[in-house]
């Protein structure tokens, strides 16, 4: 199910990129577009109002220091899982650090939506987990960093409402060793968590609003 | 011959239990410590929010500083914690799953953690929190900090170190102490602290606390 799941987006993503590549050949006819051409670039995988598209996570309301510190990171190459590499570390080459503070800036200011695409069977374990940890199973309480409803604070993420395949993968992938670019204590979090664990959390959060 | 019926019900739900208990004693036993995995597992589950070497952390709220804090405070909270004696409902989770033993094994570990001060406070009040941690405010009734928590801020016994707290950790205990710590004046030492908490305004409790984060 999960395998199928994830054959159909690879399909997808590289009929996307195949696009790209036609449209970023193209590039300055977007220049004389309304749109900022550096909104523009980000908004055609990050969807048109920024609300996440497939692999490309929703940036709409996401906290200004996050995306700031984030682009940082795929512009020093810490942020190393497949997907950033792919698409983020070419993606940010060309950006200055003020243009990237103007980009999360206006970002963090969209009204996010919640992507409601976890398995709502599992949201009132992953919400349990989300609040109160598993201390026996030393797993942390995800409310103590991220905040009663998931909002985040400063540079750490808001998490309600991003979409459960990005939530999955992002917590997957801090446990099979790939970077961020902060100083951040995910890798150990995520280690404790088993596939069911990340299921339920991923879940919960996708509907959080 | 029909009184055997129930009886023989009874034997076997009996039977049923013996073998059904002993299996569930023996799945806790061996679960429980397997998912724990020891105290290296405890240190680094704490370590998670409140810094990887004890320094601290600041999350949506902050997580204090327990590097080279006093070990019989450490214990206290723990229990206070535990006894709804201070309020936390994410502390509360965390330390009722801990045993005595392991409880004791983590504060006395903390003692011998040193790193730098966590930073981050703003370093215009430095002097004004120095003079209130050394001098304390007579005219409002605030005793000298240094009385109790010593003149370099490293605590004694029950009586927490201050050395290199987070800015913002001091601030939310010392202006919400009542709501958070009052609940257990008649059987810990946190009420000593109510009145003094009571008495400091804001500006003079982000002093103190701008001055005590600084310290090593």
């Amino acid at each position: 199910m999960h395998k199928a799941r994830k054959l159909e987006v690879m399909k997808r993503i590289g009929l996307k990129i195949a696009i790209m590549a036609i449209v970023a050949s193209a590039a300055p006819v977007w220049a004389g577009d309304d749109e900022n051409p550096g909104v523009r670039n980000c908004t055609w995988c990050h969807g048109t109002s920024a609300q996440g598209y497939m692999v490309a996570p929703r940036l709409a309301g996401q906290r200004a220091q996050y995306i700031e510190s984030q682009l940082r990171s795929f512009h020093e190459h810490t942020r190393d899982n497949p997907f950033s590499k792919q698409y983020m570390w070419g993606a940010v080459a060309a950006l200055g650090p003020r243009e990237a503070r103007d980009l999360a800036i206006y970002f963090a200011s969209l009204v996010p939506k919640a992507a409601n695409d976890g398995d709502r069977d599992l949201a009132a374990r992953g919400r349990t987990i989300y609040l109160d940890g598993i201390p026996e199973a030393n797993i942390v309480s995800c409310y103590a960093c991220h905040g009663p409803n998931a909002e985040g604070v400063r540079d750490i993420p808001r998490l309600g409402g991003l979409a459960y395949f990005y939530l999955k993968g992002r917590l997957e992938q801090w446990g099979q060793g790939y970077h961020s670019g902060v100083e951040s204590p995910m890798p150990l979090v995520a280690r404790h968590l088993g596939p069911d664990e990340i299921e339920a959390l991923a879940s919960y959060l996708s509907f959080v609003k | 011959m029909v009184a055997a019926r129930p009886n023989l019900r009874l034997i076997l739900q009996a039977t049923m239990l013996a073998v059904i208990f002993p299996a569930v004693g023996c799945a806790d036993e061996m679960g429980t410590p397997a998912r724990q995995g020891g105290l290296v597992a405890k240190l680094e589950y704490c370590k998670t929010c409140h810094g990887l070497s004890g320094q601290g952390y600041l999350g949506y709220f902050p997580m204090p500083r327990l590097a080279g804090q006093q070990p019989e405070y450490i214990e206290a909270q723990l229990r206070a914690f535990i006894e709804r004696r201070r309020t936390n409902p994410i502390m509360f989770n965390v330390a009722h799953v801990l045993s005595p033993s392991m409880l004791t094994a983590l504060a006395t570990h903390f003692r011998g953690l040193n790193p730098k001060p966590f930073g981050g406070a703003p370093r215009g009040s430095i002097a004004t929190g120095k003079k209130i941690y050394e001098e304390g405010l007579p005219e409002a009734n605030v005793p000298a900090c240094s009385a109790c928590h010593g003149m370099e801020g490293k605590g004694h016994h029950e009586i927490p170190r201050l050395a290199g707290q987070l800015y913002a950790y001091t601030i939310s205990q010392l202006t919400g102490w009542k709501k958070e710590r009052g609940q257990g004046s008649a059987v810990d030492t946190s009420a000593i602290m109510a009145p003094t908490a009571h008495n400091l305004t804001r500006s003079q409790v982000e002093a103190v606390a701008a001055y005590v984060s600084q310290l090593q």
